[in-house]
């Protein structure tokens, strides 16, 4: 039999019983529309974290003061305290030809003012470097200007929605802030970038770092934030840095660097994994799906004796019934599997309406992989029903009608 | 053409063995025209199943055209039946959702024909049997005379040596059955062995040959 015969006497046969045939379609599709859901919800989640992390710059690298790891037993009675990163610590890695850029941090809040009008914010002290390393764009003026770090200027810049509380809408651009107790002109006003994991950029004022220093009257840093050359040396970046902090303190290493890759990587892990789980559980109605085209079939093949018996009486071998049953059950997974990516594409439409915010995505491997499944299921547990019609006796088949 | 020697068949019915066939031998001649007779359960359809090799025997040794057809495997054996052996059922089954073409075509198609070649065999059938008008009718809207034609031209597409027919006319009005019969009878004239079921007196003593089965034996045979 030829395999456009056997595809035609399929189809043929599928169609002529709806009630069967949409049953079958229904289940398997509700299978694959889950999995698909399932799967691209936890594949959008991975990205609006992934997202999230790109927006605070690439290639970065975190220094912070302390050693993370425990290391066991009582603790020290002297010397326990980490030393502090000082201003000199972050100038050290420029030197680094595996460091692109680097900017120190110093952060706290103090009260901003002007006239009447108070608010207690975010102060973050930085250099210039800091808008290109954590791609900071700014609606008006301009960012902190290059120069010294050691040296500071009575600059500031500040979020959107500060200046809308404290300036409505006068001008800001060489105006004067109150910033604790020191006065700062307004040099630029960022654009609005909503929430980055947690920090509100819109509500923070930045201000050089020596100036922050003196504001909260220390020498330490709250953190450095590194920017690698390139994707390859931010390794070898993490390595120099430690080493160079190290000589630096009387050789102990008590920083610790975080590389935000490392940190975007288990986070990626963390959803993949959580999505694979989910598509799995997803696939039990998949099998579900399967269990039920089984049992259709086996149906078909007792209410389609006499067709079988007919088929052997007229020469068709055992493999020809096994695969002309085969075929129909893999068509009819087959059409399942293509309704239920249609609903799954109408079901995510439905969600990326209701939630602008989230970006949906469609896993694209996703989609194959169902089909995939969906088919294989199909086949797998079209085997038995099909077995069973291809060993009737045909003479048995025959005799009853 | 045929030769069986020492077929037996023995079902199991619950705890009892019966006895479908014992001992039977049987010759048939190409070209003959064979009425097997017997009232019901005396293995006369049993009979024909296992020389439409639908059934094996237990026992004993089937020749059909010089070969030993029933050593052969379920494959080959399938082989055979397409292309040397033609059916008649006394319920015509046909399937149900094909047209009267179709039906006819399904040998053919199950041969892996080319289609153009099984639309040209398929059209000089249905010309043939006096059915082109009813080409694309389905089963349900055609008589009963019209469907054992088609029947019977599906059993004669593949231009069999050998046409086993189970009761024929059990199925059809008087009309309907002499006019069936008539077109066997021809088919036979044209030289293809035929070998008919039937418990209608009137009907085998039509055929040239009649044999009387008994309780799983041949009691009487003519030839």
């Amino acid at each position: 039999m030829q395999l456009r015969d056997t595809l035609r006497f399929s189809v043929h046969a599928v169609a002529s019983y709806r009630a069967r045939t949409l049953l079958m379609l229904l289940a398997m599709a509700i299978g694959v529309a889950s999995v698909v859901l399932l799967v691209s919800l936890g594949e959008s989640a991975r990205h609006y974290v992934a997202n999230q992390f790109s927006s605070l710059g690439t290639n970065l690298l975190i220094v912070l003061p302390g050693r993370s790891e425990t290391t066991g037993g009582p603790p020290p009675l002297l010397g326990a305290t980490p030393r502090d990163l000082t201003l000199d610590d972050a100038l050290a890695l420029t030197r680094l030809s595996s460091v692109r850029r680097m900017s120190p941090i110093v952060v706290g809040s103090a009260p901003v003012s002007r006239h009447q009008l108070e608010r207690e914010v975010l102060v973050v002290g930085a250099t210039a470097e800091l808008a290109a390393m954590r791609h900071l764009k700014l609606i008006q003026g301009r960012f902190l200007p290059a120069g010294d770090p050691t040296r500071g200027m009575s600059i500031c810049v500040i979020g959107v929605k500060l200046k809308t509380e404290l300036f409505g809408g006068d001008q800001v651009l060489g105006q004067w802030l109150r910033i604790g107790d020191r006065r700062f002109r307004v040099n630029g006003v960022l654009a609005p970038t909503g929430m980055s994991l947690g920090d509100d950029i819109d509500e923070t004022v930045i201000i050089p770092v020596a100036n922050a220093q003196a504001l909260f009257n220390t020498a330490s840093l709250f953190r450095i934030l590194v920017e690698a050359t390139a994707d390859d040396t931010i390794a070898t970046a993490k390595e120099r840095i430690s080493a160079t902090i190290t000589q630096r303190h009387d050789g102990e290493d008590d920083i610790t660097v975080i590389s935000q890759d490392a940190i975007l990587a288990t986070f990626d892990k963390i959803f993949r994994t959580l999505t694979l789980a989910v598509g799995g559980i997803a696939a039990i109605s998949l099998v579900v799906a399967g269990i039920m085209i089984m049992n259709v079939m086996l149906v078909a093949v007792s209410n389609r004796r006499a067709e079988v018996g007919l088929m052997k009486a007229l020469g068709a071998p055992r493999r020809h019934i096994l695969r002309i049953f085969l075929t129909e059950s893999a068509l009819l997974s087959l059409a399942g599997a293509l309704l239920g990516l249609i609903a799954a594409a109408a079901g995510l439409r439905v969600l990326a309406a209701f939630l602008p915010q989230f970006p949906i995505v469609i896993a694209d491997w996703s989609a194959p992989l169902a089909l995939g499944v969906a088919v294989t299921t199909g086949l797998i547990f079209g085997i038995l029903p099909a077995r069973a019609a291809s060993r009737l006796p045909a003479a048995e088949a025959l005799a009853r009608r | 053409m045929i030769r069986l020697d020492g077929i037996e068949r023995v079902f199991q019915v619950g705890e009892e063995a019966v006895h479908a066939l014992h001992q039977v031998d049987l010759t048939v001649a190409a070209g003959e025209y064979v009425a097997i007779m017997g009232p019901s359960g005396s293995g006369k359809s049993t009979l024909l199943n296992i020389l439409g090799l639908l059934d094996r025997p237990d026992r004993g040794s089937y020749f059909l055209a010089g070969a030993k057809v029933s050593d052969l495997g379920e494959e080959q054996q399938a082989q055979v039946r397409r292309h040397q052996i033609g059916f008649v059922f006394q319920f015509f089954h046909l399937v149900p959702r094909l047209s009267a073409a179709e039906n006819i075509e399904l040998p053919l198609t199950l041969a892996g024909v080319d289609p153009a070649e099984r639309t040209r065999r398929v059209d000089t059938a249905l010309t043939a049997f006096g059915l082109a008008d009813r080409a694309r009718h389905r089963p349900d809207q055609l008589s009963g005379g019209q469907r054992q034609r088609v029947a019977i031209a599906r059993a004669v597409i593949m231009h069999p040596k050998l046409i086993l027919a189970d009761e024929p006319t059990g199925n059809l009005d008087r009309a309907a059955g002499t006019e069936v019969i008539e077109i066997l009878e021809g088919l036979n004239r044209e030289g293809l062995t035929l070998i008919m079921v039937t418990h209608d007196p009137e009907l085998g003593d039509r055929a040239h040959r009649r044999i009387r089965m008994v309780d799983g034996s041949i009691e009487a045979d003519s030839g």
